[in-house]
This record gives structure tokens, C-alpha cells and sequence, in this order.
């Protein structure tokens, strides 16, 4: 299963490193990132895969929304499906 | 891989734009709770609904929290309990209610619909004393609505019915005083009542559905206002196709989660119903989508074109999307439930009667409307029976859920609280309906061909 993790917020160093490492910690793959600033915003967007993660989704939907607040940044967690399902046919 | 402007649309849709899925209904037919002895009868159906929607509420959690799209509402919808009560020695139903409201805590739902009766051309023994449980029923219970069916395109339109709702809406008003007529806000008056609505307070679970089912109603009026906003003096076509586009991803959303549900809780899926629900919070609003249109304030002229083009487009939209469409799909306009519908009514620019016409070309009809606390009970059924005959007429569900809040005058506000939001109490046509609503009978069933 896929998930995809937004990171929305104001820029700081260690955004990324903090990010990756919770993911590795729950041995959660990135099969895809893409970052970028908008209008001052940034922005990370990671496909990641989370069929061998060692905890439950919820509990990692949860884990990355306490790492986003603790960063200043909000953090988004979210099945896959719902933007395949929304975008395309 | 990834589409970073796809996935910020989405993100933003529900972030900024209250984009949700209004409701999880979960459909449970009651007609194995039959029995002679109402108390057994009462325990029978708590024991099915809290066995059978055990899951639901924690299921639409987990659903919103792994998705991160909100689901404001889980419900339960039952077989109509005039049906159901039928069956029992008895001649009140409010312990049936009761029973209801309890099963309704237990399993975590904010509202179970089905106190209903389908009347639209005659009653049963069951319907009558359904009918005049209600006002208790209403005002004894908090998670409970009621709903009663009048008149049908094949039927007609049953005037006794009718007459007798206009009673029982006042005594419900009557019956909770204290709380501006709040009972009202739990009743509504069908015409042409569909099997599979999954929205309150008219849902129940008709006798042509399964045994259980999973229905589920998406929202998103903010969503289709800030698209319409990017389109700012373009033509219709481009309205429309505007509107279409936004709706397919709406109801994608919600035929995701559908079936999502259905499969999590091994109930069948029933439908998606295409309807745009508005909210009381800014931005959540379809008389906002109006105005985006061009129209100055809902309820001036050119409103009820442009909900006509609102309501046909979110269904173009919504019906490729879901595999399977139902409920009321079309737009609601209930006034206190809508901050727009709401401003429009107080600043005197949406008046009954254009509400009315309005109820001509969108789900579902008068809905969620204060009028004085002086109003007869001939009115109400004149309004009733007018509603009533849109529907019958045009082969479409209509409604009427009317608040004669006790005490109040033209102009006072009505507080109803969280979803229901609030109401401004509008004018009413002096002149009196008395001797045509007293008159009592059938008006017969209309012609289906020579359309003008």
C-alpha cells in the first residue's frame, strides 16, 4: 500500500533529515519525493511505500502529525487512493 | 509518480474549501423485529442496530483519519416503524422511539432516521399511530427523525395527510417550546420519498432495500464556489463544465469511501448521492454559488435559473463518477442550514415564494424554515400541500421541514445550534387556505404525457 506525505510550511533547515529519518525509523520506503518553495511556502511531497512498515498506518498518520508540530510545519499523511481516485479515471 | 499540483488541489479542497463527506448511513431493515409485545419488539431492534452498525462510527473514523478526509456525520437509517410497529399491541409508538435513541447512543450515531410512516395514499393501522406519536416521540428523544410520506407522481396526494401533518408539525412546535420548535428540525413531509437517502432528517430504510447498506452523501458547495471563482465572467458552457469537473472529483471522493466502508464493515454498498449539502460556516454555502454566478442575492431574479444550471450540472458531473447513484442527488437549499440562504432572508431578498420556485428544479424542497409561532395548522398543510404538488407533478421528491417556532414574529432569529444552524422567521401570505385544505380526500394522480 502507498501512501503520500505532504509537508506544508515555513522553511528551516532539517525539515527533510527529520522527516526521512521517522520514516526509515518505521522502515517506511520513499519510492518518490518532489520539494519545492511556493510563494514562500515549503513544500514536500513523498510517495512512500508502507506495505513493510512496522506500525499500523494510523499510528504513522499520527507519529508524522506530532513530528510536524514539532518542526512548525504541518504534515499530511494520507492513503493513496484519494488523490488517484479524485484525479484520475 | 507524483503530481504535485493534483495532490495540493486535493489537499486544499479540504483544508480551505470544506470539502467532506457529509454522511455514512448505514441502512438496517427492521421487518425481523416484529412481535406482538412492544417491549420485546424495542429490545429486538436495539439488539439488531447495535450489532449490525457496532462498527460503524469507528469504521468512519478510521477511514477519515488514514484518507484525511473528514466524515461529519455516521448514521443509521431503519424501515419505516409504522411497518414495524404495526406488529405490536400498542397505541403509541414513543417507546419505539425511545428505543431508537438509545440504540442511536450506544453505537455513537448523531442521528437514526426512520420514524416514519408512507401515507401517500392511505393509512394502515400502524401510520395512524405513528403519526400521532410524533410530537412526543420528537420532543422525548434527541437523535430520532421522523419522516412521513404524503403524495406520490403515481398516487396523488393524500389530503387528509396532509391536513393532519400541518397538526402535527404545530403540536412538535408545541412540544418543544423551550427549544424554539426544535422538534420541528426532525420532521419532514415527503412527497415521492426515496428508499436510499442517506440524508437526515428524511432518511429511512426502505422495504426494497437489503437487509443492510451503506449509503453516503458528499458535500462541497465551497469547493464549486472557489472553482466558479476562477471562471469569473466566462459563459455558461464554461459554468457548467466547471461545475461538472468539480463535481466528478466530489463524488469521487465519496464513492471512495463508500466502498471503502462497505468492504471495512461487510455491508453492502448502496449509493452515492450527489447531493450538495451546505453547512451553517462560511464558505460552505450554495446560495454563495449563486451569487458567484452573478446573482446579486439569492432569491432576486435569475436565481432559480442558476440553480437550475447548479443542480443538472452537479449531476452530469457526480453520475460518471459513482457506480452507483441515488438518495436525492441534486442541490439542498435549506435556508438555516446555509450562511448565504440565511443573510438572504434577512435582508429581504429571498421571500417564500421565490424559495418555492426554487424547489421547482433542486432537491429537495422548503427545508429548514422558520415561520411565526402564530401560523395554522391550515397553513403548514397549505404549504405542505403546494410542496407536495411540485413533486407530484414534476416526478420529483419534495419536501417540507418548517418551524413554526412558538412565540416568534416576522424578522425574529431562531437559534436550532451546531448543523442546523439558524433561521430568521419569514412572512407569510395574510389570506387563508382553511376551506381547501379542510375539504380532505385525494388529489388525484397526474397525467404523465401532454407535458406543458
Amino acid at each position: 500500500m502507498k501512501a503520500v506525505v505532504t509537508v506544508l510550511g515555513s522553511d528551516k533547515v532539517g525539515i527533510i533529515a527529520k522527516v526521512t529519518a521517522v520514516l526509515a525509523q518505521y522502515n517506511v520506503n520513499i519510492l518518490d519525493i518532489t520539494q519545492t518553495i511556493m510563494q514562500n511556502i515549503f513544500t514536500m511531497i513523498m510517495l512512500v511505500d508502507i506495505l513493510n512498515s512496522n506500525i499500523p498506518f494510523s499510528e504513522l498518520v499520527d507519529i508524522l502529525n506530532d513530528t510536524g508540530k514539532e518542526l512548525g510545519v504541518d504534515i499530511k499523511t494520507q492513503h493513496e487512493d484519494i488523490f488517484k481516485s479524485m484525479q484520475e479515471i | 509518480m507524483i503530481n504535485s499540483r493534483k495532490v495540493l488541489e486535493t489537499i486544499k479542497m479540504i483544508n480551505e474549501e470544506n470539502l467532506d463527506i457529509r454522511t455514512i448511513t448505514m441502512g438496517i431493515s427492521l421487518r425481523d423485529c416484529c412481535g406482538e409485545d412492544i417491549d420485546r419488539v424495542c429490545e429486538k431492534i436495539y439488539d439488531k442496530i447495535t450489532k449490525k452498525a457496532e462498527n460503524l462510527v469507528k469504521t468512519g473514523e478510521d477511514i477519515e483519519h488514514e484518507y484525511g478526509i473528514p466524515i461529519i456525520n455516521k448514521r443509521i437509517s431503519v424501515t419505516p416503524i409504522a411497518t414495524i410497529g404495526e406488529s405490536c399491541n400498542s397505541d403509541s409508538y414513543v417507546k419505539i422511539a425511545k428505543c431508537l435513541d438509545k440504540a442511536a447512543d450506544a453505537t455513537g450515531v448523531n442521528f437514526v432516521g426512520g420514524f416514519s410512516a408512507l401515507v401517500h395514499k392511505g393509512y394502515t393501522k400502524g401510520d395512524r399511530i405513528l403519526i400521532n406519536s410524533i410530537p412526543e416521540a420528537l420532543a422525548t428523544t434527541e437523535k430520532v427523525c421522523s419522516s412521513v410520506n404524503v403524495a406520490s407522481t403515481r398516487a396523488g396526494i393524500n389530503m387528509d395527510a396532509v391536513y393532519e401533518m400541518g397538526k402535527i408539525i404545530k403540536q412538535t412546535a408545541e412540544y418543544t417550546k423551550d427549544r424554539a420548535g426544535f422538534g420541528c428540525a426532525k420532521l419532514v413531509v415527503f412527497s415521492n420519498a426515496v428508499e436510499d437517502n442517506p440524508f437526515m432528517a428524511g432518511a429511512f430504510h426502505g422495504v426494497g432495500e437489503p437487509e443492510t447498506v451503506i449509503n453516503v452523501g458528499v458535500s462541497g458547495p465551497g469547493v464549486v464556489k472557489k472553482a466558479l471563482e476562477k471562471v469569473k465572467g466566462e459563459d455558461f458552457s464554461v459554468v457548467a463544465d466547471t461545475i461538472k469537473r468539480t463535481a466528478y472529483k466530489i463524488t469521487r471522493m465519496g464513492q471512495l469511501v463508500a466502498k471503502e466502508a462497505s468492504t471495512r464493515l461487510n455491508v453492502p454498498f448502496g449509493i452515492v448521492d450527489l447531493s450538495l449539502a451546505p453547512t451553517p460556516a462560511i464558505g460552505d454555502s450554495v446560495a454563495y454559488i449563486l451569487e458567484e454566478m452573478g446573482i446579486e442575492k439569492c432569491g432576486t431574479h435569475g436565481t432559480t435559473a442558476a440553480l437550475a444550471l447548479l443542480n443538472d450540472a452537479v449531476k452530469k458531473g457526480g453520475v460518471m463518477a459513482s457506480s452507483h447513484v441515488g438518495g436525492l442527488s441534486g442541490a439542498f437549499i435549506p435556508v438555516s442550514e446555509d450562511a448565504g440562504m440565511i443573510d438572504a432572508v434577512n435582508i429581504g431578498a429571498l421571500s417564500l415564494d421565490k424559495l418555492e420556485a426554487m424547489t421547482c428544479v433542486c432537491s429537495v424542497g422548503l427545508d429548514m424554515f422558520a415561520v411565526p409561532g402564530d401560523t395554522s395548522a391550515e397553513t403548514i398543510a397549505a404549504i405542505i400541500a403546494d410542496e407536495a404538488a411540485i413533486g407530484m407533478i414534476n416526478t420529483k421528491t419534495t419536501a417540507v421541514r418548517v418551524i413554526p417556532a412558538p412565540g416568534s414574529k416576522v424578522g425574529d432569529r431562531v437559534d436550532f445550534g451546531g448543523l442546523l444552524g439558524h433561521a430568521y422567521v419569514m412572512p407569510l401570505n395574510k389570506y387563508k387556505s382553511d376551506d381547501f385544505v379542510k375539504r380532505g380526500g385525494r388529489i388525484p394522480a397526474p397525467i404523465n404525457s401532454l407535458k406543458n
